[in-house]
């Protein structure tokens, strides 16, 4: 009986707003995105991850001959950013995919939360990744994750409609009950649908946990870990890793032993007969559901609630949210593509991440690449952006 | 006629109306030949710590420090400045004092940037690093100096702006024997009502009583004076402020990017003595009635972070901006705009803000607690927490022209009486009258 450790990572950096966009800004000036600062923080973690995890996960790729399975998901602004300011990332990419042992994944270009608040955009996004994915990297994706695994009953089934035959989703214990997250379910929304859940404990281990050195298992060896992993053979058929790619050389710096810790992880891994490495959409081919999912409401894999009050809840949010799907119809009634691809860009999930007031007096994971010293700004920012789209769509003679 | 003042803050960074009156008056006292020495308390490099650590929504601007200096040269008009090292400021308070002194001793630690700090002859004193643990201990220290400056400082009166300065100008005057006159420019009392600190009260009350004149902002603040400090209204003068005239700046209203929209205004600290949430609460009032409006609250404060989520709750982000704190020229582009004026104050000892905006011909409506409602004729006086009547002046006047035309038609000739000349002027009699009675 073999065991699938399945590894998902997920890529993505925002198109992050100017921070002195401010309310004399509105009218005149419609450049909304800060060119220097997104330019500057892709070449840094170009620098300290993509790049040098990229050849890491090449060489793995290589030296295990093909035994060696990872899989992606690299949100459409992301690629844009690639195609700006980091092409030498996107040619790594290709490379990693052209082995054959990489998996791509689809989710919405603009890494957005459109699936809460319209099922047309969120389609239309869809489409457009997957004709991203299509057009770059000559791949079709069978396998989708929606934003951050937001995810419940209701997506599952709209994601089956789409064609996709393999969805991610958070494996938490409000939708697993007693059950083990170390298997293949199914939603009981899409039958056909199969679900692949993350084992938050092994994955945050390496996520979060690595470096600190409050924790009582620090240092964390591959050896360990491996064992850790190995002791699921029995009582378990999949693994799902799932975390940002940013956990290596960003999250977790390179000084922490993080790549040490990755290049001799699939060593220990493999050393045990029943283990191999497998993508999502191989997991799904490989082994039968083993019962249903109900998700009634949403889970996602943000913070320690795992809801959605990352990006929505505070009044603030939710006026935010709100107002720019207001302007859904009257955007597309312009039938400006640059208009449509702007908006589009202001609903990436991280200009809501960044009006989060629930820790906001501590220092936390929301403040990675957060260019805003607190939720207001970040709120008063977006704001002044959307009027200025506003009065835009106006001036063209479109109510709104 | 010699004085040793004791005020505050300089453009381009003025935080309120006590760093715009102590400009006012005191360029217009130099032009009267009165010799002053200012004394101003200031960190090194402070609008560096400004551009990297205030507290507001969205910088204005971020002047270099260099500008800055030379723009003080060419504006200075006292015979000399003494810069005190101190992180006191206006409107600070206790919880917000503890605050800043944290910034103020990191950005010290942190600076590589050696500021310059004499010009043209002026020195300043540099206790940095010593500065009180907390805000009353800081005012303790700041009259250490004052009693120590009065020994080295050749001058006729002293003369003190507000509280932070009374304990300054009482040991000067101990020191020196000469006489203290105190500008009241706001008490406790005006900042928080019933319940304001104690300390801060007695200090005021003790600066009232061992002064020989003071100065209120207005009768309203005389009233409070004589009522609640127990003060002779004999030795309580009232002279109003002035609006600064030249600082009207051109604005071309048809390059307004709200051409079908009204701009209602509010420009102030955001602080419950200001009255902003009724502000926004007549705002919501009034955008249920009428569309082609918009709201634009201006400053920063306390407050702040609450009234945001106010308005995101009300749902009304698409027609009620904020503009985080401004500088000097974005504020007189602001006025320059807007459409209405509007000053809710709870507690206003004068409110210099109605006749800045008044400078650009636009009506006005303040409450009718603040004490320059005592010298306007023509503006619409509500009751700070009248919000319905508010929402309901704000129509009338957005909606009928020919009432904004009646109010705005005598703006120039009420203006040319609040000249800060006239002001100054009263200041000089005061000063001379304490003179000869010394």
């Amino acid at each position: 009986m073999s065991v699938s450790v399945c590894f998902y990572f997920q890529v993505h950096q925002p198109f992050r707003l100017r921070k002195s966009y401010n309310f004399f800004s509105i009218g005149p000036d419609h450049f909304y995105e800060d060119d220097q600062v997104n330019r500057g923080i892709m070449l840094k973690i170009a620098e300290k991850c993509y790049l040098p995890t990229n050849q890491l996960m090449l060489d793995l790729i290589k030296r295990y001959n093909g035994a060696f399975r990872i899989s992606y998901s690299i949100s459409g602004v992301i690629l844009e950013q690639f195609q700006l300011y980091a092409p030498k990332v996107l040619d790594s990419f290709k490379a990693l995919v052209d082995t054959g042992c990489v998996e791509l994944i689809n989710e919405t270009y603009y890494h957005s939360l459109c699936f809460l608040k319209s099922k047309d955009e969120f389609k239309e996004q869809v489409f457009a990744h997957k004709n991203a994915i299509k057009r770059i990297f000559g791949v079709d994706c069978t396998t989708f994750r929606n934003t951050e695994l937001i995810y419940n009953n209701e997506l599952a089934s709209e994601v089956e409609k789409l064609g996709y035959k393999t969805i991610l989703a958070e494996g938490i214990e409000r939708i697993l009950g007693w059950r083990s997250p170390n298997f293949v379910y199914y939603p009981v929304s899409a039958p056909k649908l199969k679900l692949l859940l993350k084992n938050y404990r092994l994955s945050d281990d390496i996520a979060f946990r690595f470096s600190n050195r409050g924790w009582h298992e620090f240092p964390l060896t591959a050896e360990k870990y491996a064992n850790w992993v190995h002791a699921v053979a029995g009582n378990g058929e999949v693994i799902g890793l799932f975390m940002d790619y940013e956990t290596f050389g960003e999250h977790q710096w390179a000084d922490t032993g993080i790549f040490n810790f990755l290049n001799a992880l699939p060593e220990k891994i493999l050393a045990h007969p029943d283990y191999r490495f497998q993508t999502p959409s191989e997991v799904a081919g490989n082994y039968s559901p083993v019962g249903p999912i109900d998700s009634v409401h949403y889970v996602s894999w943000a913070d320690i609630d795992r809801d959605l009050s990352a990006w929505l809840g505070n009044p603030m949010q939710d006026s935010a949210l709100e107002m720019a799907y207001a302007l859904e119809g009257p955007v597309k009634n312009s039938n400006d593509p640059n208009l449509i691809h702007t908006w589009r860009k202001l609903l990436t999930s991280d200009h809501y991440y960044y009006v989060c007031t629930k820790w906001f007096n501590d220092g936390d994971v929301h403040k990675y690449f957060n260019p805003y010293d607190n939720p207001y700004d970040a709120y008063m920012v977006y704001i002044n952006v959307l009027n200025d789209l506003k009065l835009t769509l106006k001036q063209r003679g479109i109510v709104c | 006629m010699k004085v040793l003042m004791f005020g505050w803050e300089f453009p381009p960074y003025i935080s309120g109306g006590l760093g715009t009156a102590c400009y006012g008056l005191s360029k217009q006292l130099a032009k009267k030949n009165v010799g002053i020495t200012f004394v101003l308390p200031r960190i090194k490099g402070e609008s560096q710590l400004q551009a990297a650590h205030d507290i507001r929504i969205i910088d204005g601007h971020n002047y270099l420090c260099e500008e800055i200096e030379e723009f003080r040269k060419k504006t200075s008009f006292f015979e000399k400045e003494i810069s005190v090292n101190s992180p006191l400021r206006p409107y600070i308070s206790y919880e917000t004092y503890k605050e800043y002194l944290e910034k103020v001793k990191k950005f010290e630690k942190d600076s590589v940037l050696k500021m310059v700090h004499s010009y043209h002859g002026n020195f300043s004193i540099d206790f940095s690093g010593d500065y009180g643990e907390d805000l009353l201990s800081e005012v303790g220290r700041f009259a250490m100096i004052g009693r120590y400056l009065s020994q080295k400082e050749d001058f006729d009166v002293i003369h003190a702006h507000d509280w932070m300065t009374f304990l300054a100008g009482v040991e000067a005057k101990n020191q020196s024997k000469k006489p203290l006159i105190v500008h009241v420019h706001a008490t406790e009392i005006d900042r928080c009502g019933e319940h304001g600190n104690q300390e801060i009260f007695n200090l005021e009350k003790y600066g009232m009583e061992k002064a020989d004149k003071i100065i209120a902002v207005s009768n309203r603040t005389k009233d409070i004076i004589v009522q609640h400090y127990r003060i002779n209204p004999n030795k309580v003068y009232v002279v109003h402020n002035g609006v600064d005239m030249e600082d009207t700046c051109y604005y071309d209203r048809n390059t307004r990017p709200f051409k079908d929209d009204k701009i209602v205004l509010y420009l102030g600290r955001i602080t419950m003595q200001k009255g902003p949430d009724y502000f926004l609460e007549a705002a919501n009032l009034v955008l249920q009635r009428i569309q082609n409006v918009r709201f634009v609250m201006a400053g920063s404060g306390d407050m702040t972070r609450k009234l945001i989520e106010r308005m995101a709750t009300l749902r009304i982000a698409d027609r009620f901006h904020f503009t985080g704190f401004l500088g000097k020229s974005d504020r007189e582009k602001l006025f320059a705009m807007s459409d209405l004026y509007i000053m809710p104050s709870v507690s206003e000892p004068f409110g210099i803000t109605p006749l800045e905006a008044m400078r650009y011909n636009i009506p006005v409506i303040i409450s009718k607690q603040s004490g320059v409602a005592e010298l306007l004729t023509n503006v619409l006086k509500v009751d700070f927490w009248d919000v319905h009547r508010l929402a309901s002046t704000i129509i009338n006047i957005l909606e009928k022209p020919q009432l904004k035309n009646s109010l705005t038609e005598n703006n120039w000739e009420i203006l040319k009486k609040m000249d800060w000349g006239i002001a100054a002027q009263k200041v000089l009699q005061i000063y001379q009258e304490c003179v000869l009675a010394a």
